[in-house]
């Protein structure tokens, strides 16, 4: 909210439906991302907010029978055209989940895993880059002393900055967060909603959040969906103030009350 | 906003992401195409091995007992004959002693293991529940060849000189089942091999039917209870109807343990080949059969005879494993469809 | 609560029986001397050796068959027939009676060289180890949550690093449980080693020949007429039950109470 210039779009979806089985969970729909912002998605449950959020670095397709059809064009390429590299894909767009999934492995690995996969560092950049990705998300001071213990010994608000710090070591272009604060304490998510913040100067993030208020505070845009549609979509500070739609009104005043 | 902004002050910058060149990094991603691949194809291949594995069995199986099968045909299934002399032989007795010791092991051992279930799941204290469960498993876990060496040097004695005098004299005479009960009380046969068994298979029983039991939801039993209903009611009109068929699947679960069953069979049955109506007398099961005559079997015919018995048992435990199987499928997709 | 004490009275009547059997057969030679002929000292040396080799060999080849294959029921199983098929013959097997796997390898192997030997007793054991460690592998990749899958997908991981890195590894306390109980089952098992390592009076190791193992000893020597024999085979026995014990209950406090198989 504090950058009110315009922004080149980085994603734009086009005539994007979403199918599980034969029910259709997203209606066709079309808007654009823009670049280095924080494009927040909100609505009521099962309004297909985590369903749209996860066509974007194609997740669904770890299950038979969830397909997408339409455009999303990333950087001038259709990401959904089957040609495209799955796995290249998520290493570019990467995705925090609402609950905190750290590997059964040490805190350090649980960076380097990503950053391995793809780059093959000599191990002191390793080293500079799991520091940078643990100072990213402001964990280092807690973790620096016990790298090597299990990521799993963390607390859950340490987990889920520890996760966070996982899918930027690997320097996405994009940052997906599906709820990231949902299953934590409020200081926890003060400290989420810091590093999001911080984190839209090098990354285009998009955000699922059932709080309105969470969406207020960290996004530039905002998209109000209904019922696997794409009701409103605009700035932030638009949408909350004077929304164009009478549902997004609805919703919002009956929301804060 | 701007306290985070400091808190990261004096981070160097980052060192820049090396994703050297598209060529490397294509080649890297064909390389984790490739092991993808070679990964999924062997797990798969393991998988298939298991199931060849059964098949392989029955084929090594029947491939072994075609001798014995061109010999007797059909009626190797119905005589009573085991001659090794003059090579003639039947299966009729030791298929009968597997069914009569598992019959018996059923019958005794099928009350005491509904009994141990019914009261781990609906009358035990908390507290007590845990250590009964584990001697029960314990009991599961014991070599079933420790059970033949105590059947055998043990329980059989004292079987013979305190419990079959005392059945010949007060049962033996009875009409229907007297016959059953005569003989001389030797302490070995196949009522002891029986007895042995149902020790053995009341655990298996006894921990399925805790588990099947523990499917009732709670829901269920308390209204009934709330209606009044005793323990008893409760579990004869709501837990049973609800559970039948898993019960069943357990039962056949002992059942297929108690078949093929060997080395406790072994020590206390007896390993004669004739069938006596007594119960005290010895007989035989096709697994002690084989483990008593396989390895000192000699010529082609004696050998494919026991390994066509080998088959039979196979082909027996594999049926009745199958449909308790099937059973507590059945019974995990009720369960299923109702949640 | 009758039928209870009834269970358990048979519990506590064969332990006490074993124990008290076999404390008197056990002592240091029994660890130091091999078996011997009626009516002289001797120990169990051979026969444990025989039967810790077999058991090792028989869990070195049938781990990875069992958790490849249990891999692949829990993480590629969707859909197919491949995954149903052996999840229901698994099952089979996880109950087929040993005598017939014995029986099996006789005539695959054994009846093609000719003679008893080591290998065949392993091989045996290596088929009653697969579908315990199959099963377990299989129960314990389903408890791993898919979000888990989803958070390594999500850095661009491909499938065999997700599985072997993170899933796998996740499941690993559980899939040694399995292993464990595999062991505590082929260490006391009698019917599959008949035909196929037999048994042999004399130190050996090697894999070629009949070899020693202690519950074939033990049943040899229980049903001989020779008093000596039954006291070595109560010492033998209470060995096995005690080394069944041990693996069951450290497999146990391993994972906690419940058994990994159900």
């Amino acid at each position: 909210m504090d950058d009110s210039t315009t922004s080149a779009p980085k994603i734009k979806i086009h005539n994007l439906s979403f199918y599980y089985g034969n029910y259709q969970a997203l209606k066709p729909m079309a808007f654009e991302i823009p670049e280095n912002r924080v494009t927040a998605f909100i609505g009521p449950s099962g309004c297909g907010k985590s369903t749209l959020l996860r066509t974007f670095n194609r997740m669904y397709e770890l299950y038979p029978n969830q397909r997408a059809t339409g455009e999303i064009v990333m950087d001038g390429e259709n990401i959904l055209d089957p040609r495209q590299d799955l796995n290249m894909l998520r290493a570019k767009v990467g995705m925090v989940f609402q609950k905190p999934t750290p590997f059964p492995m040490s805190i350090f690995d649980n960076i380097a895993f990503g950053i391995k996969l793809y780059e093959s560092l000599p191990r002191r950049e390793l080293e500079e880059r799991v520091e940078w990705a643990l100072r990213k998300a402001a964990l280092w001071d807690e973790v620096k002393a016990i790298l090597n213990q299990s990521g799993t010994s963390l607390s859950g608000g340490q987990q889920q900055r520890l996760c966070i710090a996982r899918a930027i070591a690997v320097k996405p272009e994009v940052l997906l967060l599906d709820e990231p604060a949902s299953a934590l304490d409020p200081i926890s998510t003060a400290r989420i909603e810091e590093l999001i913040n911080e984190l839209k100067e090098d990354y285009t993030i998009a955000i699922v959040t059932h709080n309105m208020q969470q969406a207020a505070r960290v996004s530039d845009y905002t998209a109000y969906m209904y019922l696997g549609e794409l009701i409103e979509f605009g700035r932030t500070d638009e949408v909350f103030i004077k929304p164009k739609r009478k549902e997004t009104e609805d919703y919002i005043t009956g929301r804060f009350g | 906003m701007t306290s985070a902004v400091t808190a990261i002050e004096g981070v160097k910058s980052p060192p820049t992401p090396k994703i050297i060149s598209s060529t490397l990094t294509a080649a890297r991603l064909g390389r984790q195409y490739f092991i993808d691949l070679v990964f999924l194809n062997t797990t798969r291949l393991f998988a298939f091995l298991v199931l060849a594995l059964l098949v392989a069995i029955l084929i090594s199986l029947l491939i072994g007992s075609l001798p014995a099968m061109r010999a007797f045909g059909f009626g190797f299934l119905t005589s009573t004959a085991w001659d090794p002399v003059q090579e003639k032989f039947g299966a009729l007795v030791p298929i009968f002693g597997t069914l009569i010791t598992s019959f018996i092991a059923l019958l005794i051992g099928i009350p005491v293991s509904f009994g141990i279930a019914l009261f781990l799941t609906e009358l035990s204290p908390t507290w007590l529940k845990r250590p009964i469960g584990i001697a029960i498993e314990l009991l599961a876990g014991i070599p079933s060849i420790i059970y033949g060496m105590w059947g055998l040097f043990v329980f059989a004695p004292i079987f013979a000189d305190h419990v079959q005098p005392w059945l010949i004299k007060y049962i033996g005479p009875l009409a229907i089942i007297g016959p059953l009960f005569s003989g001389t009380p030797q302490g070995i046969g196949m009522l002891t091999a029986g007895i042995i068994l149902a020790i053995m298979v009341i655990p298996f029983i006894a921990s399925v039917m805790r588990d099947v039991f523990e499917l009732v939801p709670t829901l269920l039993k308390e209204s009934a209870y709330g209606l009044g209903a005793t323990t008893w009611e409760v579990v004869w009109h709501v837990v049973l109807p609800y559970t039948k068929v898993g019960v069943v699947g357990g039962i056949l679960l002992g059942l297929g343990r108690a078949l093929g069953e060997t080395m406790a069979v072994t020590f206390v049955i007896g390993n004669a080949h004739q069938v006596y109506t007594s119960l005290f007398a010895p007989g035989n099961s096709i697994a002690s059969a084989l483990a008593n005559e396989f390895t000192e079997a000699v010529g082609d015919l004696y050998t494919a005879a026991l390994i066509e018995l080998g088959l039979l048992l196979f082909l027996i435990t594999v049926i009745v494993l199958a449909l308790a199987k099937l059973l507590l499928l059945q019974l995990a997709k009720k369960e299923g469809a109702q949640t | 609560m009758l039928t209870v004490a009834f269970g358990l009275f048979w519990l506590a009547w064969i332990l006490w029986t074993l124990v008290n059997n076999g404390l008197q057969a056990i002592d240091l030679t029994i660890f130091m001397q091999s078996t011997p002929p009626p009516g002289s000292n001797g120990g169990l040396a051979n026969a444990i050796f025989g039967s810790f080799l077999m058991t090792l060999i028989a869990v070195l080849i049938g781990t990875p068959v069992g958790i490849l294959a249990g891999t692949y029921l829990a993480e590629y199983g969707r859909g197919g027939w491949l995954a149903p098929a052996t999840r229901f013959i698994n099952d089979i097997l996880l109950s087929a009676p040993s005598i017939v796997i014995g029986l099996f390898v006789y005539a695959v192997y054994v009846a093609n060289v000719k003679h008893f030997s080591g290998w065949a007793g392993a091989c045996a054991l290596a088929i009653i180890v697969i579908p315990v460690v199959l099963k377990t592998t299989e129960n314990m990749l389903r408890l791993i949550p898919n979000s888990l899958r989803e958070a390594a997908a999500a850095l661009g991981t491909p499938r065999w690093k997700i599985i072997t890195m993170v899933t796998l590894r996740a499941s690993r306390t559980g899939i040694l449980t399995g292993i464990l109980l595999a062991v505590a089952r082929i260490s006391g098992e009698t019917a599959p080693l008949l035909f196929t390592s037999l048994n042999n009076q004399f130190w050996s190791s090697n894999l070629n020949s009949p070899m020693a193992n202690l519950p074939v000893v033990i049943f040899q020597f229980a049903m001989s007429p020779y008093s000596d024999w039954q006291r070595l085979a109560w010492g033998g026995a209470l060995l096995i039950t005690l080394a069944v014990l041990i693996f069951n209950i450290i497999g146990r406090t391993l994972f906690g109470q419940k058994s990994p198989l159900q």
